[in-house]
């Protein structure tokens, strides 16, 4: 399979690697995926009392274009308020690394897994408007 | 990239051997004859050559030349095998078929088109290393049992099945015997006066011969009868009809003629530099040989890296030709299908890679392989939150995940 200049950028060098603490208070954490389905992503997101996302870290077991969407959005997500990254669209990140049909699954992950993150952070702050994506796993 | 990766991937396909090439090529100028032709010395010159080759290939799996068919190649081998034993013997012996779930898609896909015509087909499940277990075997045959078809060597894992056994078994019920030897030939002795296999499917790409072209043996004794595929002007006794493509098969008996006289050395120069492989690759974490390594051929090394996904780890070692169990490359995100039949769980059949040593590797280029692939598995294991999960003493089984 062919990639696509960006995707072969961001699996060689990925953006933002690692993670915060998953129970710190400014941290939320969206994972999303499953090993079964070949890709499992972790974003993190710190943000910061005004309601911005001041970092993001991410991990992602997957292919290279699972792993570049990832990247790219811990990069995209970055000095946004948290209503903002939610209206990030897997079609744009499909669009800046120029997924092939086949892996289009991959941005729609990404931005599940911003969804998932978002959705944590609120939860901690108690916040009514939490809106978790069908595909976050459940810690036991 | 300035340099050609290092080829790691002879169980897909091999270079034509130069001898080969060289022997094929006055077949395409000079001595181009149609080896039909009975009236001139062009097709008598051809024809020689033909049943040259036939000779050729029939020694190196103790057979008969007139038990050889030339055919296009290991599919069509396993097609006219396959079809046209269960279409001969349906009327007089019965419409079921037995086949392990860990074969080649050219036989799976034949018996689907069979299961289409109104054959029944039980697809057998292997044990765990890879290999057919022969009493499940024996109770999978029916009163109306009419073909059984292995592999004798797994194209993916490299495993060998017990042949002989399964051949004795099938003779003893009275079912024809169908092995598909496309991996085999070349790699491992194969004596068919001892041997009770009833149809055996070659290829010549896969022991460096050229592409294109392949032969099926058809015991005579006792003799297998087969409905035709393909039709025409009655060539290979009315089997195969079709122009014989000289070259090609001057080809493909040179190269099991090389087969023949270097087996032994070869085998054993190739299976050092596969020990010393594994012994580099296992000496990282969380790495898995797939499939049985004593009944192996020494060619194939399959090896699961935990928690990296295969596609991922294939873009990591660009520098490599290698292939990935996963067929996450492929349109369908399934992993394989053959390791999923050895009870492999999804994280080991996704992070998969076949690695299969040939005639021209070199103990650089497993030595290079080794810290290629241990560098990329390094990395993509600090990339995975699967690692890091186990790290931290996180079982994954326990966690929920949600399927998408």
């Amino acid at each position: 399979m062919a990639y696509s200049e960006k995707v072969i950028e961001h699996y060689e060098n990925p953006r933002n690697v690692g993670a915060f603490g998953k129970d710190d208070e400014d941290v939320g954490t969206g994972m999303v995926g499953a090993p079964a389905c070949g890709d499992v992503m972790r974003l993190q997101i710190k943000v910061s009392a005004e309601g911005v996302i001041e970092d993001a870290k991410f991990k992602t077991y997957g292919c290279g274009s699972a792993i570049a969407s990832s990247s790219l959005v811990t990069e995209w997500v970055k000095g946004k308020t948290l209503s903002q990254a939610l209206e990030i669209k897997n079609t744009e990140i499909a669009e800046e690394l120029a997924l092939p049909p086949v892996k289009i699954h991959c941005s729609i992950l990404a931005e599940d897994a911003i969804k998932a993150a978002v959705a944590d952070y609120r939860s901690k702050h108690g916040s009514t408007e939490t809106e978790t994506p069908i595909c976050t796993p459940v810690a036991p | 990239m300035t340099t050609q990766p290092i080829y790691l991937d002879y169980a897909a396909t091999t270079p034509v051997d130069p001898r080969v090439a060289a022997k094929m090529i006055p077949y395409l100028t000079e001595l181009f004859g149609n080896p039909a032709s009975r009236s001139h010395a062009y097709g008598w010159v051809a024809e020689e050559a033909v049943e040259l080759a036939r000779e050729q290939v029939a020694t190196l799996i103790g057979a008969d030349p007139k038990e050889i068919v030339w055919t296009s190649g290991a599919t069509e081998s396993n097609n006219l095998a396959i079809k046209g034993a269960a279409r001969f013997y349906a009327a007089s012996r019965g419409k079921h078929l037995i086949t392990p779930k860990t074969e080649h898609k050219s036989v799976l896909d034949t018996c689907r088109e069979l299961e289409r015509e109104g054959f029944t087909v039980t697809y057998l499940d292997v044990e765990p290393n890879g290999l057919i277990d022969l009493e499940k075997l024996a109770a999978a045959i029916r009163p109306d049992t009419v073909l059984v078809s292995t592999m004798y060597v797994n194209n993916e894992i490299g495993v060998i099945q017990d042949v002989a056994a399964i051949g004795a078994l099938c003779r003893e019920k009275g079912v024809i015997y169908h092995v598909d030897a496309a991996q085999a030939a070349g790699k491992v002795e194969i004596d068919l006066a001892k041997t009770p296999i009833d149809l055996l499917s070659l290829s010549a790409h896969k022991s460096y011969g050229p592409k294109g072209i392949g032969a099926l043996y058809v015991r005579r004794k006792p003799r297998v009868r087969l409905e035709a595929l393909i039709h025409g002007g009655g060539h290979e006794r009315g089997l195969r009809s079709g122009t014989l493509p000289t070259h090609q098969i001057v080809g493909m008996g040179e190269a099991y003629a090389i087969a023949r006289s270097s087996m032994a050395a070869e085998n054993e120069r190739i299976r050092w530099l596969r020990d010393r492989l594994w012994t580099g690759l296992s000496t990282m974490e969380e790495v898995y040989l797939n499939g049985d390594l004593d009944a192996r051929v020494p060619h194939n090394l399959n090896v699961s890296f935990n928690y990296v996904e295969g596609e991922s780890l294939l873009m990591g070692i660009k520098q490599l030709a290698v292939s990935s169990g996963s067929a996450c490359t492929s349109a369908s995100l399934e992993p394989s299908y053959v390791l999923r039949a050895l009870g492999r769980n999804d994280e080991l059949a996704h992070s998969s890679i076949r690695f299969s040593i040939g005639r021209f590797t070199t103990e650089a280029e497993v030595d290079t392989t080794i810290a290629l692939v241990t560098d990329a598995v390094a990395k993509l294991r600090e990339l995975s939150p699967l690692w890091e999960m186990v790290r931290e003493g996180i079982d994954l089984e326990s966690i929920q995940w949600a399927a998408h």
